[in-house]
């Protein structure tokens, strides 16, 4: 059957792609940051869906390699 | 309170929705009979179906309420989350799991069938498909009506979008499409809701700031500075804590009877079990399920604790919509805190995260009605399987198919009937809420002792849920201003609050329903042989040999591994 970890892995690194780089064109913007304490949000966990994403990817493929074998 | 979303927020929701069909689209060539499509085959994977396990509990109604009721009973709330679901959780997964995968029954009203007879199933099989749908309509009327408040969406176009998501990926791909999306839902929902966590705890000056802030409030309301942040500690008395109920309505009525009842014997849930791959990775699901669950509190409990300090301090500017009475509406904390916090982009991930979790629960929903209904009612009363068991199969695959759609329809007129009587509907769900106790109380003399017959299981099934009826319809919490919630048929007994009622109803029901049982069986024949019980009954099945494997690979280890965190986290926030 499918393995969940390819849809899960490709959703959060498109996911991660488009958050970081709006949160990269929306750094000088000071006035939308200011709710979340003036901390770059979608920078930070973009970068952390982008990561999860590929890990899952990762995974999947070693899993493949494993059962060829 | 109007939450803006801009185009990257709508982005964020598209691509999530379109990943959710895609799954169900590649899925649909694999369902090719009614296992396939309702069973799913049998053959998912230990830590996807513990994930889904858990996913399918976490539907929108238990993450906008959990939150409110954080912001009300403080710590108080994570005793649904640890006392009230990981020792059932262990006992499901160690000493329920080998009968219930081990009889090979598609469900659980098809086990009350093997083990006692097909009245128990019958009764079984229709109050569990009416709670279903109701449950499904209710959590469907509470998404439409925040997301038209809060986001100013259109009721009838959110309910009838939502809904038909739901419809395509569950048509396209049955049960395995409604698990593998749970999974992605539940990465969603934890990650979605992460940043909330911890801006909110930020700004509030980490969990010792977030105390200090309690002090006054908790002071206030006549309670101890730290009742909001402890679990245990003020549970001797009910005017000591906020929840306002015992330790021991805690433990026996929460952490046994409702507990056991709901994790144990719900469909709903031990469906993602009994679609494993095998016994020993069906016995794991609750198990794996178990410690995200022991975390979820940090998640959806304490942002609703925080939102109190928020609430209480003018200077955040933090806003919870008012109902007519004055008071706030809790089941809005969730939401109003992505507004607080959230800027574009991470806030459409949490309102996709709201809409996960709420498709997992209704998916969850649509797949449980869909078996029970295909099993137990249409395959046992309306139409039988013939000698002929590839048509059968056809047959089935196809009514499975049609379910769905009827399923999910039906969950929308009850949305509307929700939308119309909500009172009636609030009132129907705690009804049947009480109907796991007596089923517990059921299922683990059936288990347990092998004496258990049919007819006493039935009788106490049916006694216990009249008791509950009886019970709720006799006593009402303080200051109830109408009859959903308690004393319609005569009043004599007031409760302080509406959840001790709630954990006392349940605490009557299981223990009339195992007496009775108990007494029955013993005045009436028993017509099973040991025989044909032999899988059903503990005494009566070979024990379960884990010896080949690895100590780190058996259910046992892990279940002392979960009791362990689960006992640390009490005793750090007694």
């Amino acid at each position: 059957m499918v393995d969940i970890r390819i849809p899960i892995g490709l959703m959060f690194s498109i996911l991660g792609v488009l958050i970081t780089t709006y949160g990269i064109f929306t750094v000088s913007d000071a006035g939308m940051y200011q709710k979340s304490l003036g901390i770059n949000v979608n920078i930070i966990m973009g970068l952390i869906m982008l990561i999860f994403g590929i890990l899952m990817l990762l995974s999947s493929k070693k899993k493949k390699k494993y059962n060829n074998k | 309170m109007k939450v803006e979303l801009s185009w990257i927020d709508y982005s964020i929701i598209m691509i999530y929705f379109i990943f959710v069909l895609a799954i169900g689209w590649f899925l649909r060539k694999y369902m090719k009979n009614a296992n396939a499509f309702l069973e799913a085959g049998r053959s998912i994977p230990a830590w996807v179906a513990g994930l889904a396990f858990i996913s399918t509990n976490l539907g929108a109604l238990e993450v906008m309420g959990m939150a409110g009721s954080g912001m009300k009973y403080g710590m108080l709330q994570t005793h649904f989350y640890w006392i009230g679901a990981i020792p059932a959780m262990i006992f499901l997964a160690l000493f329920m799991m080998p009968f219930y995968y081990g009889s090979k029954a598609r469900s659980v009203p098809e086990f009350l069938k093997l083990r006692f007879d097909e009245k128990t199933r019958g009764l079984n099989a229709i109050l569990f498909a009416v709670m279903t749908i109701l449950a499904s309509g209710i959590s469907m009327y509470a998404l439409a009506i925040l997301m038209e408040n809060v986001l100013g969406w259109d009721y009838n176009l959110s309910l009838w979008l939502s809904a038909i998501i739901v419809l395509v990926y569950t048509y396209l791909g049955g049960l395995s499409s409604a698990i593998y999306n749970e999974v992605l839902q539940f990465f969603i929902i934890i990650i979605g809701l992460l940043p909330l966590v911890f801006l909110s705890l930020m700004d509030v000056g980490g969990w010792g700031g977030l105390k200090e802030g309690l002090e006054p409030i908790a002071a206030a309301g006549g309670y101890a500075p730290d009742a909001w942040t402890t679990t245990w500690k003020y549970t001797s008395n009910i005017h000591q804590n906020p929840m306002g109920v015992e330790w021991f309505g805690i433990l026996f009525g929460l952490g046994f009877v409702l507990s056991f009842g709901y994790w144990c014997t719900n469909f709903l849930i031990v469906q993602r079990a009994f679609a494993a791959e095998s016994k020993i990775a069906a016995r794991k699901v609750p198990l794996i399920g178990a410690f995200p669950k022991m975390f979820l509190p940090f998640l959806i409990i304490v942002p609703g604790i925080i939102a109190l300090v928020l609430f209480n301090d003018p200077s955040k500017n933090f806003i919870l919509p008012l109902d007519t009475a004055g008071n706030p509406i809790y089941d809005y904390t969730i939401i109003m805190l992505l507004k607080q916090y959230l800027p574009a982009g991470v806030l459409g991930l949490g309102i996709t995260a709201l809409l996960a979790s709420f498709m997992s629960g209704m998916a969850g929903n649509v797949s449980a009605f869909n078996t029970v209904w295909t099993y137990d009612i249409y395959q046992s009363y309306i139409r039988k399987r013939t000698d002929n068991a590839e048509a059968d199969d056809k047959h089935y695959l196809n009514v499975g198919k049609i379910t769905t759609i009827a399923g999910v329809l039906l969950s929308i007129a009850a949305a509307y009937i929700a939308s119309k009587f909500g009172n009636i509907m609030d009132f129907l769900q705690t009804i049947f809420s009480m109907i796991n106790a007596p089923l517990f109380a059921v299922i683990f003399l059936g288990m347990f002792w092998k004496r258990t017959t049919g007819h006493a299981a039935f009788t106490g099934l049916l006694t216990g849920f009249l008791i509950a009826l009886a019970h709720h319809g006799l006593t009402a919490p303080e200051g109830a201003n109408t009859l959903f919630k308690g004393g319609w048929l005569g009043h004599i007994h007031t409760y302080p609050v509406e959840m001790a009622q709630n954990f006392w109803t349940a605490i009557i029901a299981f223990s009339v329903s195992a007496i009775l049982t108990v007494g029955l069986s013993l005045m009436t024949k028993k017509t099973k042989s040991d025989d044909e019980l032999k899988g059903l009954v503990y005494s009566l099945t070979p024990h379960e040999v884990d010896k080949d494997l690895p100590w780190h690979k058996r259910p046992a280890s892990l279940a002392i591994i979960v009791g362990i965190i689960c006992i640390v986290l009490s005793i750090i926030f007694w």
